[in-house]
Parts: C-alpha cells; structure tokens; sequence
C-alpha cells in the first residue's frame, strides 16, 4: 500500500520537477516547482516526518515561492529565447549526457547505503514534540547561529535591493 | 506506512540530477534559480529519509537547518537578481557574463 502509493507520488514528483526545467515560461516554472514541492511534503509524511512536512509546505511553498513569483512579477519576465545556432543545441545535448551520467551514478552509489523496509517507528516519531526536543537540546548552538544568519541575510538583502543613492561629493 | 530506505533515496538522486541538468540548460537567472531549490529539496529528502532509516530524528532537525539556510539564500539571493537587473536590464545568464575570462 505504502510502496504503490510513494511510486505514484515519484512519478509526479519528478514529472513536476522536469516541468520545472523545461517549461519555457518563468512564472509555470514556480508554478511546477510549487506542485513538486507539495508532492515532497505528501513523501516526507509518508516518511513519517510530520512536522517537516509542515514546514515544507509553510515555508517552502508559502513563503519562498511567494517571493519568486513576486521578483518574476516585478521583473515582468518573459519567455526564454529559443536557442541560438548549433553551439547552444550541441551544449545543451552535453548538459543532459551530464544529467543522466549523474543520475545513474547516484543510483549506483545508493545501492551501497541502508536498504529493506525501516523498522516501524517509534510513538511520536517526526512530531513537533520529538523535533523541537532535538533541535533545542543537541542543536541549541546551530539553532541560536542560525537566527544571527537570518538577520544577516535580512540586512543583505535590504541593502542590496533599496534604491541606489549617488555618493555626494562634498 | 513503510516504504523501502533505497526507493526515496532514488527519486532524490533523480530530483538532485533534475536540479543540476536545470542550472546547466536554463539561461534565465530566476530559473536557475529554483532550479537549485530543487536540489535543495533532493538532499532534504535523503536526509529525511535517512532518519526514518536509522529511526532517529537528527536528520530532520538537519532539514530545518536546510530551509533557514535555503530561504536567506532566496531572500539575499532575489536582492541580487534584483540589483543586477537594474544596472543591465536582463535576467539572462549568458549576457551576464563579465566575469569570463
């Protein structure tokens, strides 16, 4: 039951991501990426991680996506050009070689990693109780670095995208 | 439900491929972009499911890591593309290119 349903969800899930690569259009490109990142959330509760499928979802497709579509939309985006000349085709050919090699390299070396069905978890596995004892425990230093991260990356990118103002000569 | 560990980690090898193949195909910035969101979302799910391998929870503490991570790098990294577009007026990857040798 589990198996069908997380193989159904794969092949979403990657038909959402390659829409997401190849559409040419920017705004269905968030759009698929939105759908991909939904399809995760349903596997990560199949994974028995609630609260990061939670998360996935609030975060992820809430708040990050938002600000995609709201740059594309500022930006006033439009359709990528087709390629130009043999070059660009003949690159492009390389960059999908290069994607499948990698692919089936990947492939391989999972096949060296734990396999077989996971032992059924325990009571409240993947819960906000079990992830918060975790993350305000064991993880309270990366934890407290990562609220200095945020306010940095907050500062960043006030300053970065404000409007420039000439240096006065005095 | 239980789902074989070797399964997950296959769709994630394949979502992580997906992402790489994007950043190298796209020419829009924005695109790259979220192709690299993708990749993010691949190694989320290995780590995801990884835990639920061992049956401890560390792994999904490392996923929060990853999405603060993710989202300053959105923020700052749309500042960027935000600023770049306004001193040159594209978003095109291959008319960025100043700094090629």
């Amino acid at each position: 039951m589990g198996t069908i349903l997380f193989l159904v969800l794969a092949v979403l899930t990657i038909a959402a991501a390659l829409g997401v690569i190849l559409h040419p259009n920017p705004v269905k490109s968030a759009l698929f990426l939105i759908v991909t990142l939904f399809l995760l959330a349903v596997v990560f509760v199949l994974l028995e991680a609630h609260m990061i499928a939670a998360l996935q979802i609030i975060v992820y497709a809430g708040a990050i996506m938002v600000l995609f579509l709201f740059v594309i939309m500022l930006l006033n985006l439009q359709i990528d050009d087709p390629d130009r000349g043999r070059r660009q085709v003949v690159l492009r050919g390389l960059a999908w070689l290069g994607g499948i090699i990698l692919a089936v390299e990947l492939a391989l070396l999972v096949r060296g990693g734990p396999a077989g069905n996971p032992a059924a978890a325990p009571a409240g596995y993947g819960g906000a109780l079990a992830v918060a004892q975790s993350l305000y425990t064991d993880f309270l230093l990366p934890f407290e670095l990562t609220s200095i991260l945020l306010l940095v990356a907050v500062v960043g990118a006030v300053v970065l995208a404000q409007k420039q103002r000439r240096p006065t000569i005095s | 439900m239980i789902v074989p560990t070797e399964w997950v980690l296959m769709l994630s090898a394949v979502l992580f491929a997906i992402g790489v193949v994007g950043v190298l195909v796209r020419r829009n910035i924005i695109v790259i972009f979220m192709a690299i969101e993708l990749m993010l979302n691949a190694v989320n799910l290995t780590f995801v499911a990884l835990a639920r391998s061992r049956g401890a929870v560390d792994g999904q503490v490392v996923v929060f890591f990853v999405m603060t991570v993710a989202a300053a790098e959105a923020a700052v990294g749309l500042a960027i593309i935000i600023a770049s577009f306004r001193n040159r007026t594209t978003v095109n990857a291959d008319e960025l290119a100043l700094l090629r040798g």
